[in-house]
């Protein structure tokens, strides 16, 4: 299976409010794909739909080839950690790991005993007296222990302080290094990606505005910098994606790969955080650039 | 997924095996006193032949613990399915929903609808299993005292099994009052996905349903029964003279163990009778009262459900309620399976 998620035409409204609108996307597998987008983009729709949560009022949605959720051999297949962890508060951590191994009989129950331990995690404690990290280390490890192909996360750190973000990733990445493990995280913050995802989807307002593997994106992507001027200006083949003015000097972040022969302009390299706040600046300005006849 | 539901029913489950235990004591002992003052006023040996031994034993009750317990016991038939809707019933689901843990339930490898069947299937049977406990205790308990009450020709409100008041207190009605408490919360716990409103809203709805049945459903599940007999003034009853003239005449019923539907006087003509009201009446004396009255050749006509429909309305009934339960889970199956965060 290549395709972890294919969304035709998705979409999903609530009353008379579409949280998702016309997504057409594919997720491929094998990858620790980065979901990345500002609040309200449509993450955790796309997510609960890509999960069988939620029932798309237009359009499609396979994972791993098939329905959503449609029998208890796919809901074996794909593990999901929803937003905000939920665990059961009156049951302990050793209840929840028996609530694994009786709901899935995929269940690895040395392996979520081993991590467990390893956490440093009290059997006996009520998973409503752990802190946020553990709640969410303990989620994590009975959506890992059931085995799944895919696993899903929600903003899985979106709450937890940097140390405990840390510690959840560096689990996450043991466990994709160990299983032949898909995952696909959602965030909207590019740090907690930047570390473990080797391939990005930045969704705004429904759409998918730019995604794929994560080096690939990065080699593909430039900053010039040269004497102020209109975009029209740069080598042929770059693909604006925004671009910033001072009174003397222009900056453009460019899709291009062709090499930049006038000395005037002068190419760096971007990280994943200009590249992703670029393709978000440019959806929210509603793709149009900037006219910059008028400040001349 | 039984082994979850079980895990989380087990405080509720607890907690009504220690309720159960302790109402199993209280029983016990005092029934025991209770058969043996039974034994020793020598009813147990006897049968309507023993209507002053009988009175004797009901008088001596007034004011004793047992007078208290029996009633006490009624009222446990009573509040055990409400209980059980509110505590058991409504927070089932809407609990799920209210805490999020639904989407940690319903992404484990089994299907929603296996999900909700075996929170269902648990709890309507521990809520059934303890209304049936309840109405064999409280109905062993109270055998001397219904006795004693069939033998004075007692026709208080509790004197027969048949009576709205009793009726939903014994047999195996109450088992259906159960499961429907339950599927009602639940149903409700999942439409409104809050605990505590889906717990008021199950109160008030089965209240309603408590009420609505005695009153309008239970006397149509059988055809009642007719009798009329010439009206006796000697026997005792009720006369309302109202202020525009009229008159009407009410004589006792008395047919021992069945449920009056309704006893009204009537006329020769086969009209209820209604006056006029005549001065014989409106004096002093009883005497030539009684004696007009016999002159208008009344009779008294009653209609009534007989002891001997108590087995078969108790069925009917609670086929009725295991229905209606049925199919509150049907609906709860159905909604959960479409159901989406």
């Amino acid at each position: 299976m290549t395709t972890a998620v294919a969304a035709r035409g998705l979409g999903k409204q609530y009353g008379r409010r579409w949280a998702l609108t016309d997504c057409t996307l594919t997720i491929p597998a094998g990858h620790v794909v980065g979901l990345v987008g500002p609040n309200g983009a449509g993450k955790t729709t796309l997510l609960n739909l890509a999960t069988g949560m939620l029932e798309p009022t237009t359009g499609t949605v396979e994972v791993l080839g098939a329905r959503p959720a449609s029998s208890p051999q796919q809901l074996a297949r794909v593990g999901y950690v929803a937003q905000d962890t939920p665990t059961y508060a009156n049951l302990s951590v050793a209840d929840h790991l028996r609530f694994g191994a009786h709901m899935n009989p995929g269940w690895d129950a040395a392996m979520a005993q081993s991590r467990i331990e390893q956490l440093g995690l009290d059997p006996q404690q009520k998973a409503g007296r752990l802190s946020g990290g553990q709640r969410a280390q303990l989620a994590l490890t009975l959506a890992i222990a059931k085995r799944p192909e895919l696993l899903i996360l929600d903003e899985p750190i979106a709450s937890l302080d940097p140390l405990a973000r840390r510690e959840f990733l560096q689990i996450l990445m043991a466990a994709t290094a160990e299983q032949e493990l898909s995952v696909i995280m959602s965030s909207h913050l590019v740090a907690d990606l930047e570390r473990i995802a080797d391939y990005l989807i930045v969704l705004v307002g429904s759409r998918v505005q730019v995604d794929g593997e994560t080096e690939d994106l990065l080699a593909s992507h430039r900053v010039l910098t040269g004497p102020r001027s209109a975009a029209s200006a740069l080598p042929a083949g770059a693909a604006v994606i925004t671009e910033s003015h001072t009174d003397r000097q222009s900056t453009f972040l460019v899709r291009s790969t062709a090499p930049v022969h006038d000395p005037a302009w002068s190419a760096d390299s971007v990280d994943l955080e200009d590249l992703v706040l670029a393709y978000m600046g440019k959806a929210a300005s509603g793709d149009a650039r900037p006219a910059l006849e008028e400040i001349r | 997924m039984i082994w979850m539901s079980w895990r989380q029913f087990r405080p509720q489950a607890i907690t009504a095996g220690a309720i159960l235990v302790a109402v199993a004591i209280v029983l016990g002992i005092t029934g025991a006193g209770l058969i043996s003052d039974y034994n020793g006023a020598g009813l147990s040996s006897c049968h309507l032949s023993c209507g002053q031994d009988a009175t004797n034993f009901q008088n001596s009750l007034e004011g004793s613990v047992y007078l208290v317990v029996f009633f006490a016991g009624i009222g446990v038939m009573y509040a055990t399915p409400a209980l059980i809707g509110l505590f058991w019933g409504a927070p089932l689901i809407a609990r799920e929903l209210e805490t999020g843990t639904y989407r940690l339930a319903w992404n484990q490898s089994v299907s929603r609808g296996r999900w909700v069947l075996a929170k269902l299937g648990l709890g309507g049977l521990a809520s059934v299993a303890v209304a049936g406990l309840l109405s064999l205790m409280v109905t062993w308990w109270a055998s001397p005292i219904s006795s004693v009450l069939i033998y004075s020709k007692s026709t208080s409100a509790v004197s027969s099994r048949l009576t709205p008041i009793m009726f939903a207190a014994r047999g195996v009605a109450p088992l259906g009052y159960a499961a429907f408490a339950f599927a009602l919360g639940v149903t409700l716990g999942m439409l409104l996905r809050r605990t505590l409103p889906a717990m008021a809203l199950t109160l008030v709805l089965f209240a309603a349903a408590q009420l609505v049945m005695p009153a309008f459903v239970r006397p149509h599940l059988a055809s009642p029964q007719h009798a009329t007999a010439a009206y006796d003034p000697n026997r005792g009853g009720e006369m309302i003279i109202s202020n525009g003239g009229r008159m009407v005449v009410v004589e006792s019923a008395s047919i021992p163990g069945a449920w009056i539907l309704s006893d009204t006087t009537i006329t020769p003509a086969g009209k209820v009778f209604t006056g006029p009201a005549t001065s014989a009446c409106a004096g002093a004396s009883i005497n030539s009262c009684d004696s007009w009255l016999a002159g208008r050749h009344l009779r008294q006509y009653v209609t009534y459900q007989p002891a001997s429909r108590f087995w078969p309305l108790q069925w009917t009934e609670l086929g009725i309620y295991l229905a209606v339960s049925a199919g509150l889970g049907g609906v709860c199956a159905w909604q959960i399976r479409r159901k989406r965060a």
